[in-house]
C-alpha cells in the first residue's frame, strides 16, 4: 500500500507546498475499518461516505460519522449539505476535525477518480476508499490529495480500541 | 452591515491562517467582493463565471444559501456566514 502518485489539479486550489510533505501513514483501529467496510457494503450498489473524526491536531481517528449520500447514486456521492454543516459545528464545539473523509466505489478500484481529486478540499484529512466490487474482496486503501496531487500512503491497522464511536 | 465569515482550513492560507473574518455587504455577493478586496483571491474560490462554485458550499446561519437565492441572499448586520468545502466524489 504506497506509491503511486497523479496529478490534476483542482481548479479552486492553488499549489501551497503542502505537498511536498513525505507520503505519511494512516493509522487506524480495526474497530473503525470494519464499520467503515460494513458501511460501504450495506449501501452498495450505492456509494456510501462518512468521516471519522478525532481530537484536533492528533492525527488520531476516534469518531466515526456515517453520512448521508445525498445523491444516492452508485457513481457520485455528495455530503448532505444541513448534515455536514451540523457536524461541522459539533465537530469545533468538541475541538475535533476532520481526520479521514472515506467513501466507497462499487464498480471500480479503491483509486481517487478526477472528480474526488477535484473536490478534496480537506488537506489535512486522510481520504480513504473502499472498493466493494468484489463480494467478498475487500479493497481499503488511503491518500492524501492535497493541490490535485494524489499520494498513497500504509494503512497500519492497530488492534481493536473499544473507546472508539462506531 | 457586518457579518462574520467562518473560513475553512483550505482557504486559511487566504487569510493569514484567521478561522474567522469580518466583512460588509448588504448581499452574500457584496460581501464576496469585501473579502476578495481585503484577501486577493479569496473570491475566485468562491464565485466562477457569475455563479458559486460548486466546490464549496456557503451557509447564511443556518442556511445554505443555494436555497435562499445563492449570491443575492440578504444578510443582516451580525448573520454569520459559514464556508465549508464541498465534499463529494465519485467513480470518474
Amino acid at each position: 500500500m504506497t506509491g503511486a502518485t497523479r496529478s490534476g489539479r483542482p481548479p479552486w486550489s492553488e499549489p501551497s507546498g503542502a505537498a511536498d510533505k513525505l507520503a505519511g501513514v494512516l493509522r487506524i483501529p480495526r474497530d473503525l475499518v470494519e464499520a467503515i467496510v460494513g458501511h460501504a457494503r450495506a449501501d452498495h450498489p450505492d456509494e456510501a461516505c462518512g468521516i471519522i473524526a478525532g481530537p484536533a491536531g492528533s492525527d488520531r481517528p476516534t469518531r466515526l460519522v456515517p453520512m448521508t449520500n445525498a445523491e444516492r447514486s452508485p457513481t457520485f456521492y455528495r455530503f448532505d449539505s444541513a448534515e455536514q454543516l451540523a457536524l461541522y459545528r459539533e465537530m469545533d464545539a468538541r475541538d475535533e476535525e476532520v481526520v479521514v473523509v472515506y467513501h466507497s466505489h462499487t464498480a471500480t478500484e479503491a483509486y481517487p477518480s478526477r472528480t474526488d481529486i477535484a473536490y478534496a478540499g480537506e488537506p489535512n484529512a486522510h481520504y480513504v476508499l473502499v472498493s466493494t466490487r468484489e463480494p467478498h474482496r475487500d479493497e481499503f486503501r488511503s491518500y492524501r490529495i492535497v493541490d490535485g496531487v494524489v499520494t498513497e500512503e500504509e494503512v497500519e491497522v492497530l488492534p481493536a480500541d473499544g473507546n472508539v464511536v462506531v | 452591515m457586518s457579518v462574520s465569515v467562518s473560513v475553512p482550513t483550505i482557504l486559511r492560507p487566504m487569510t493569514k491562517g484567521e478561522k474567522s473574518v469580518s466583512a460588509d455587504g448588504a448581499t452574500l455577493s457584496e460581501v464576496i467582493a469585501d473579502l476578495e478586496n481585503n484577501y486577493a483571491g479569496l473570491g475566485g474560490r468562491l464565485v466562477k463565471d457569475g455563479a458559486l462554485h460548486r466546490f464549496v458550499n456557503i451557509y447564511v446561519n443556518d442556511e445554505d444559501v443555494r436555497f435562499t437565492g445563492g449570491l443575492d441572499t440578504q444578510l443582516k448586520d451580525g448573520d454569520q456566514v459559514t464556508i465549508l468545502p464541498a465534499v463529494a466524489g465519485g467513480r470518474f
